[in-house]
């Protein structure tokens, strides 16, 4: 699992629909698998990302220089958009768990695929 | 990549080993895959840097198709489990790299984070029959939120009506891409036949654009 698609991941368990994301990750494996820089389409993630929980998640797992703020879509700074490639693309959690910090539901992510299914009395 | 090497690379993808029937879960086949995303590609650009979900991502044909056209990120969405690991296999003979998310497109709630975050959805849905009837419906309407720009469907030809009305009331634009052959091979055992041909469209959908008002 990348940074990108866990900035979509929220809770959804039964009632938990306040400071539902983002889940907190606990990776017990992480993997940094290169791939093909594209400035143009970071660009264009900027404005979709909920940056906050972008940045908090890349430190959590050791990624820390990106800004407090998302950086305007014009940015020509090559240097920043290929920190938040590797931030977004590259570094992958492969086994541990995602927590919802409001209601405490754990979301596994085993083999680099997190589980987001609920158990029927939990829905 | 012209269509013939996209077509044989298709051919290399790894299908079910034991498909599931409760699931519905026939592979997008080779040709199918092919001319569906080439035709999206050089028709419609909506592949090449793009962003890309694929629902009921399977053995990931459309995923795989995608990325060798170019795509930037994608994710496959699946309830089941033995058919992301099939996936997840099929992108590491490629060395091709997305993500996969165990879960059931049924559950409207689960997808809420992912609402308008991809530029194209891809899926290939079950075709909602025996006892799944509305299921293609519910894939459908899932992929159109999870998409800011356009959403390509293989459906039923004889369901095109009954799809149109419903992309209607969403406040969507349906088109008819191509009209493709579908052949299901005989996998399960309430085949009767060898195999059948079944007519199946590749269907786009896009935003109407809201009318300016006098």
């Amino acid at each position: 699992m990348k940074l990108i698609t866990h900035n979509m991941l929220q809770c959804h368990a039964k009632n938990c629909t306040k400071d539902n994301f983002p889940l907190k990750i606990e990776a017990s494996e992480v993997a940094e698998q290169e791939t093909e820089f594209n400035p143009e389409f970071i660009r264009r993630m900027l404005g979709r990302l909920e940056w906050k929980a972008f940045v908090s998640a890349a430190e959590s797992l050791g990624i820390m220089g990106l800004p407090t703020e998302a950086p305007a879509e014009s940015t020509e700074d090559e240097e920043l958009l290929q920190l938040i490639h590797t931030a977004l693309l590259e570094k992958q959690v492969i086994e541990g768990a995602l927590t919802c910090n409001n209601c405490g539901h754990v979301y596994r992510v085993k083999k680099s695929i997190p589980d987001m299914r609920l158990q029927e009395d939990e829905v | 990549m012209k269509l013939r090497q996209l077509e044989s690379a298709m051919e290399d993808v790894e299908v079910f080993s034991d498909p599931k029937i409760a699931l519905e879960q026939y592979p997008t086949l080779p040709h199918i895959a092919a001319r569906s995303l080439y035709t999206i590609h050089t028709v419609y650009d909506d592949i090449e840097s793009k962003s890309i979900a694929d629902l009921g991502v399977g053995c990931g044909a459309l995923s795989i198709g995608a990325m060798l056209l170019g795509s930037s990120y994608n994710v496959g969405f699946d309830i089941d489990e033995d058919a992301l690991e099939i996936a997840q296999r099929n992108c590491d003979d490629f060395e091709l790299d997305m993500d996969f998310i165990h879960i059931d497109v049924q559950d409207s709630d689960a997808f809420a984070g992912f609402h308008k975050k991809f530029d194209t959805v891809l899926l290939n849905p079950p075709f909602g029959t025996k006892n799944n009837a509305g299921i293609d419906m519910v894939f459908l309407q899932r992929a159109i939120e999870l998409s800011r720009n356009a959403v390509y469907s293989l459906h039923k030809t004889s369901t095109r009506k009954h799809i149109e009305k419903k992309a209607k009331g969403w406040g969507m634009k349906m088109e008819v891409v191509a009209e493709l052959r579908f052949n299901i091979p005989n996998m399960y055992s309430f085949h009767k036949k060898q195999s059948a041909d079944v007519e199946v469209d590749l269907l786009r959908f896009t935003f109407a654009p809201v009318k300016a008002s006098a």
